[in-house]
């Protein structure tokens, strides 16, 4: 069982002896045996692909259909009790807002921190906690995984056919987690209406690109973080110090922390990419490290680099999965 | 078997039960230390814009972040503990056999929460305290009396604590599913302790109400005590009435609730 993650796509296929891999495989017949297996769960991807085709791009779309029919059914099932979604989902929101009502209640003792004022803080914190709040709505999720690996319900992910990246990503989705991205726009909006600064259409074209480029960085930190969990099993709490210690860190100005600090996570952990230098550059401060300017435009290529590292360590940890047999 | 030996016995449990995941309370350590320094930081911004803020020096506020990192576990401001379980048997029925337990419900759920509390105390609290004076200038004492009296407030504040979730538990009895209520007390806790900030920070009529209530039993009141900012004595009286009004409204929902339980045959 070296290659777990490669026996839902062969079970998927209709097909239990092995794969036929690379180019060899007449088209014709698998896709029609693809289809057979497939009859369930409506049309399959990967049908009008010959077996021996079936790479990383249609592997990409077989996930993510997956992990949309997941997430789907827990939006139904949560729907079922729209009161109680209603509730938890302000309840998410007001959770989420502690971090803005501590720096409420510092601005009511001094007008700046650091140098930086209320919106400039502001502007640091909403496009941190929209881009973690996109991240934590779609694959939050992960940080069960340790616990899925202890008590061994991993394994019934593993013979299912469907990705098993998909399967704990969607899991339990929790839409309430809306409460966070609904509270970090609105300190976002806040931040736009009240800063003081000159917009150009690039400064402009530079909150979009924070947002999602920091959620694909924040989704690399997550993947990550549960590909260790492969390994070290019960130590969730070490994901959540770079998730929510990340984002938590990310709301202030890098200016208040020590500079290997501020190092680390730009050039180890480039966290600094969801917000910091590119936030930076919207509120014309130079950042604490001379990078050249440019840098400013890279937090999505930084986040697609991010999430292919995570995906290769998610590999490798899936890789070394034992189970606990129980 | 008497019964003080009993409870004991219990507490001696719920310390091992959480002595059991080493691993997991290392990573618990880890977690605390990062988000100590992350709030050291943005303290030592906020004294730096305005010494003297709150009455506390840099040091102290610095030490006061250190401090709340180590009650976090122990005051469970983050998490929840016992009560998600007694909850839980009282959705299902369960409650019903720990009725028929010659032990009292309420000393027994509160001998295994110290037990955990002990075992949190030294398990997470003490690493990122070291951790935090290793790399900040704290303002901790010398002696050794402040510290003695600063744990007999924690183990007052946790006493406290206890009795908070005990009551939020029972409302199950009532409401069936405790994810709301506990959310809320939840929240409250970490506003009101002075999680975000120490309540000495907050601002006019708010900062007096936080400093009345129970949650400062758990972090403000211990954190005062080992920075010489508080009386002990006043400080374990505060701690104790609070103790005491909670576990008795604690008591008689237990004995409503008790009165109420329909034992389903099947």
């Amino acid at each position: 069982m070296a290659d777990l993650d490669e026996v839902p796509q062969v079970t998927r296929a209709g097909r239990t002896a092995g794969r036929t891999a690379d180019g060899t495989a007449d088209g014709t017949a698998d896709g029609t045996a693809g289809g057979t297996a497939g009859g369930t769960a409506g049309e399959t991807a990967g049908e009008q692909h010959p077996f021996g085709e079936y790479g990383v791009r249609s592997r990409v779309r077989d996930g993510l259909r997956a992990y949309r029919m997941i997430a789907a059914m827990w939006i139904r099932s949560t729907m079922a009790y729209r009161a109680s979604f209603a509730m938890t989902t302000f309840g998410n929101f007001a959770a989420t807002s502690f971090d803005f009502v501590a720096i409420l209640l510092m601005f009511s003792q001094v007008d700046e921190l650091g140098g930086y004022g209320l919106s400039e803080i502001a502007l640091l914190y909403g496009t941190s906690a929209v881009a973690f709040g996109l991240a934590d709505l779609m694959i939050g999720s992960m940080d069960r995984l340790g616990r899925r690996v202890r008590d061994g319900t991993l394994d019934t992910l593993l013979v299912r056919p469907v990705p098993v990246l998909a399967q704990v990503a969607a899991d339990k989705f929790a839409l309430r987690r809306l409460g966070r991205i609904t509270q970090g726009l609105s300190v976002l909006g806040y931040a736009l209406v009240t800063l003081d600064i000159t917009w150009t259409p690039l400064k402009v074209l530079m909150i979009p690109l924070m947002v999602c480029g920091g959620g694909l960085i924040f989704a690399a930190v997550f993947v990550g973080g549960a590909a260790f969990q492969f390994v070290a099993q019960d130590a969730s709490e070490v994901q959540n110090a770079f998730t929510y210690g990340g984002a938590t860190l990310l709301q202030y100005p890098p200016a208040l922390f020590a500079k290997d600090l501020v190092r680390g996570v730009t050039f180890v952990l480039p966290l600094a990419f969801v917000n910091w230098v590119p936030g930076l550059y919207v509120l014309g401060r130079p950042y604490p490290l001379d990078l050249p300017t440019w840098l400013a435009f890279a937090p999505p290529l930084v986040g697609v680099a991010c999430c292919a590292l995570a995906g290769v360590a998610w590999r490798a940890g899936l890789r070394s999965y034992r189970s606990t047999g129980s | 078997m008497g019964t003080g030996r009993l409870y004991a016995a219990v507490a001696a449990g719920g310390f091992r039960r959480y002595a059991t995941y080493r691993v997991a309370t290392a990573a618990g350590v880890f977690t605390n230390t990062v988000f100590g320094f992350i709030l050291a930081y943005t303290y030592l911004a906020l004294w730096h814009e305005k010494p003297d803020l709150g009455g506390y020096d840099q040091a102290q506020a610095l030490t006061y972040v250190w401090v709340g990192q180590a009650m976090f576990a122990v005051m469970v401001l983050g998490s929840v503990g016992f009560e998600e379980e007694l909850i839980e048997r009282i959705r299902t029925g369960d409650i019903a056999v720990d009725l028929y337990r010659p032990v009292d419900l309420q000393l027994w759920w509160l001998a295994a929460d110290m037990g955990r509390a002990l075992f949190q105390l030294l398990g997470r609290g003490v690493v990122p305290m070291v951790c935090g004076a290793l790399f900040f200038d704290l303002a901790l004492p010398s002696g050794p009396l402040p510290w003695i009296a600063c744990l007999v407030a924690v183990a007052f504040g946790a006493l406290v604590s206890f009795a908070i979730r005990y009551i939020v538990a029972l409302w199950a009895f009532w409401l069936l599913d405790g994810a709301g209520a506990m959310q809320i007390t939840w929240l409250t806790g970490v506003f009101f302790s002075g999680m975000l900030l120490p309540l000495n920070v907050f601002p006019g009529a708010l900062g007096d109400l936080a400093r009345v209530l129970p949650w400062s039993a758990l972090l403000q009141a211990p954190a005062d005590v080992l920075l010489g900012e508080a009386d002990p004595l006043g400080t374990y009286a505060f701690q104790l009435a609070w103790a005491a009004v909670l576990l008795a409204v604690g008591r008689l929902i237990q004995s409503a609730a008790t009165r109420k339980v329909v034992v389903q045959g099947g």
